[in-house]
């Protein structure tokens, strides 16, 4: 194990493994949450089985929607703007691709340790605006521009409460790297006991919860999807992809569900922190637990998604202006304040 | 206060200049087809709307491409026949269509059937009842959005449609009322099951009730949208749940005799003053509770004896004419037969509820954004075989 840590690999080495790595947790975190929560829990609280035939429990499910996918036809819509309709779907992808590169899963397990860590997440998760944007212009169909804009408009209006809400946990850890926050949380102690650090959640709860409602936004899940709103705009901007396109898009959106949950997970519940490893252990032990705060972040996500129906558009605009900017700018003050008399 | 010649030149530039700027940001509208094909049109409904952004300028409901002809298919069938036919014009509540039409045959036949075969029909009209409404109840959650209601209420309404198809042979299309009387009696063991299935669709409802109209979105999605006062919901012919909630104290069942068993039995007619969808809502999940009250108490005092008239083997309906209507799950539904004492009838009129409760939506949908488009037609609640026949 030490002999492995104490490896120094050539550049292109890390480069390749460290894509290896994220192409293989994208796809892994795709796979848990559409398998754990979309096919599995969902049935279960709907008083269904869900897919059972496919493997154990249905378990190898998702491969056979896999071949599904890859072996349908790549339609054009015949008015479409070929080229954006085509590039759309990697766009969506590419930026929750990026997303992963500042997420720490150990002390030494990360890709890239910026010091502008979350600013560059949150920097790269938006840019999937653009190519759902991309997707709706180049449809060539009204559902899906109508989808699209509503997309824009809403992950406008929930990108700044998003921003807010972390700018509590920036103050109290004083720095914008996520690796950083880990070890202030790790580091930290409560009243003087330092057993369990101190996750942020116990003095940014606030915080955590505007979080949790801008990225329940941000990934366009239920009572935010009115971008995708199956009874009134079919699939949105998803109407007339079909095959391999619309599987990357699938991908994306459960990717970015996974990746949000564990910046929520490192910046709130202590990340990849286990109260008594230190060390190498850690890196060894890191992954799991955070695999398992995302997890549970995730469940949140999926439980509102099935429980509530959705905003109506104004609504949605009116309840992150008028109630969650303002909620989140208190939050921040108080933060302040506190920061400053402690 | 004067207001000087500058003052009143400048207040003139200012309103030209406000109205040149709206000139300049006029944008232009979209016509938007929903349907036939679409998931929120339960069939083949079309809307054509005229949208300025997410706003509707004025809607137009395109009827007729579920057309099946059924009241010119009735003038070539016999009447045993017919009641195959008009099980599918409501196909959600498939007995409750029957009914009207058997009632109106042995009216001009001067038939009686038995009290027990009547008690029977009225027990399976407010299961018919239940098993359309409930699908009502969850289905107005998915199309706000919350996935799950519907799940359950497609849970629950599998019993009643078993008890149907184990009293009448047919899930869907029972098919199983007749000319004086009934096809079957009730099968054993079918009445304390029944019972049992009652007490759960009361659950159900009791879920609903907290699940889905205890939810402040659900509650922020209804509430004020597509509100109908009584007397514009009279004037375009609404009928049923539609018109008790905008505050019409109107049902046939308790209003008008029938020969059916409603009268023995100790319910109530809910109505509702907001008329709004939120009420809609409320005073069909009401409805189903008092569907299986009604159920319940009609098995407690269920009559013995036959279950069939004595009918004669080929039935030929003297001439005349007849109406009846009865208070169908989606409002009122009724048929006018007029007969010239042949096998069949001469022509036979259907008013079905749908038709006339589609006829507000041009009325309703001006001046809502796209997604009320959606909460509207929903609870509005009607089904496309009942528009089109």
């Amino acid at each position: 194990m030490h002999a492995l840590l104490a490896l120094n690999p050539a550049y292109w080495q890390t480069t390749t493994l460290k894509l290896v790595v994220i192409l293989l947790t994208v796809v892994t975190g795709a796979f848990i949450l559409v398998y754990g929560f979309l096919f599995k829990m969902m049935a279960h609280m709907q008083s269904r089985l869900g897919p059972m035939e496919a493997g154990p429990h249905g378990l190898l499910q998702l491969m056979a929607e896999f071949g599904k996918f890859l072996q349908k036809e790549d339609i054009f819509p015949s008015k479409a703007d070929r080229r954006v309709f085509a590039l759309a779907p990697f766009v969506v992808l590419a930026s929750t691709f990026l997303v992963y590169v500042v997420i720490p899963a150990g002390p030494r397990l990360i890709v890239e340790d910026f010091d502008t860590g979350i600013f560059f997440a949150l920097a790269m998760s938006s840019l999937s605006v653009l190519g759902v944007l991309m997707a709706g212009w180049a449809s060539a169909n009204k559902y899906s521009l109508m989808g699209a804009l509503r997309a824009a408009g809403q992950l406008i209006a929930y990108e700044l409460p998003l921003v807010l809400a972390i700018v509590g946990v920036v103050v109290q850890a004083q720095s914008l790297s996520l690796q950083t926050i880990v070890h202030q949380q790790a580091d930290g102690a409560i009243f003087g006991f330092t057993g369990i650090g101190t996750p942020f959640i116990l003095t940014q709860f606030v915080g955590f919860f505007i979080f949790l409602v801008a990225m329940q936004a941000e990934l366009t899940q239920t009572p935010f999807d009115m971008p995708l709103a199956e009874s009134e705009l079919v699939a949105g901007y998803l109407t007339e992809y079909s095959g391999i396109r619309f599987l990357l898009f699938f991908i994306a959106e459960f990717a970015t569900a996974f990746a949000f949950a564990a910046i929520a997970a490192t910046l709130f519940l202590g990340g990849w922190y286990v109260p008594g490893v230190h060390g190498a252990m850690a890196d060894v032990i890191g992954p799991l637990a955070l695999g398992a705060k995302i997890i549970g972040v995730s469940f949140l996500i999926f439980w509102i998604r099935f429980t509530y129906p959705r905003f109506r558009e104004d609504q949605l605009q009116t309840f992150a202006w008028k109630y969650l900017i303002p909620l989140s700018l208190i939050n921040i003050t108080a933060t302040g304040i506190l920061k400053v008399v402690f | 206060m004067t207001v000087t010649d500058h003052q009143k030149s400048m207040y003139i530039a200012g309103q030209a200049a406000d109205a040149r700027i709206n000139i300049e940001l006029e944008t232009e509208g979209m016509t938007l087809n929903i349907g036939p094909q679409h998931p929120a049109t339960h069939g083949t409904l079309r809307i054509v709307v005229r949208l300025d952004g997410e706003q509707v300028v004025w809607a137009d409901p395109v009827c007729g491409y579920m057309h099946r002809g059924y009241e010119k298919l009735t003038e070539v069938r016999t009447y045993p026949q017919i009641t195959t036919l008009v099980n599918r014009i409501d196909w959600l509540s498939s007995f409750a269509n029957e009914v009207p039409f058997i009632l109106a045959a042995e009216q001009l036949m001067g038939i009686d059937a038995p009290p027990r075969a009547q008690w029977i029909r009225t027990i399976l009209f407010e299961m018919a009842r239940i098993a359309n409404i409930t699908l009502f109840l969850g289905e107005m959650g998915a199309q706000l959005g919350a996935i799950t209601p519907v799940f359950y209420a497609f849970r629950d309404r599998e019993h009643v449609l078993n008890l149907i198809e184990s009293a009448t042979g047919g899930r869907f299309h029972p098919n199983y009322d007749r000319i004086g009387g009934l096809k079957d009696d009730l099968p054993k063991g079918w009445v304390d099951e029944c019972k049992d299935v009652m007490h759960r669709v009361r659950d159900f409802c009791d879920e609903l009730e907290t699940l889905l109209m205890g939810n402040e979105i659900f509650a922020q999605r209804m509430r004020g949208i597509g509100v109908i006062p009584a007397q514009v919901g009279l004037d375009y012919g609404l009928s049923g749940a539609n018109i008790r909630a905008s505050g019409v104290d109107w049902d046939i069942r308790r209003d008008e005799d029938s020969p059916l068993a409603w009268k023995h039995c100790d319910w109530k007619v809910w109505t509702h003053v907001d008329g709004d969808s939120y009420a809609r809502y409320w005073v069909r999940l009401q409805e189903t509770r008092e569907a299986s009250k009604i159920v319940d108490q009609l098995l407690d005092g269920l009559p013995a004896g036959p279950i069939m008239a004595k009918v004669p083997r080929i039935i030929k309906v003297p001439a005349g004419e007849a109406w009846v209507h009865t208070e169908n799950p989606l409002g009122e539904m009724g048929y006018y037969v007029v007969s010239q004492g042949g096998l069949g009838p001469f022509r036979c009129k259907i008013r079905s509820a749908s038709f006339n409760n589609v006829s507000i939506v041009p009325w309703l949908l001006q001046g809502v954004y796209v997604p009320d488009i959606i909460t509207i037609l929903s609870s509005l609640y009607f089904i496309l075989g009942d528009i089109d026949r």
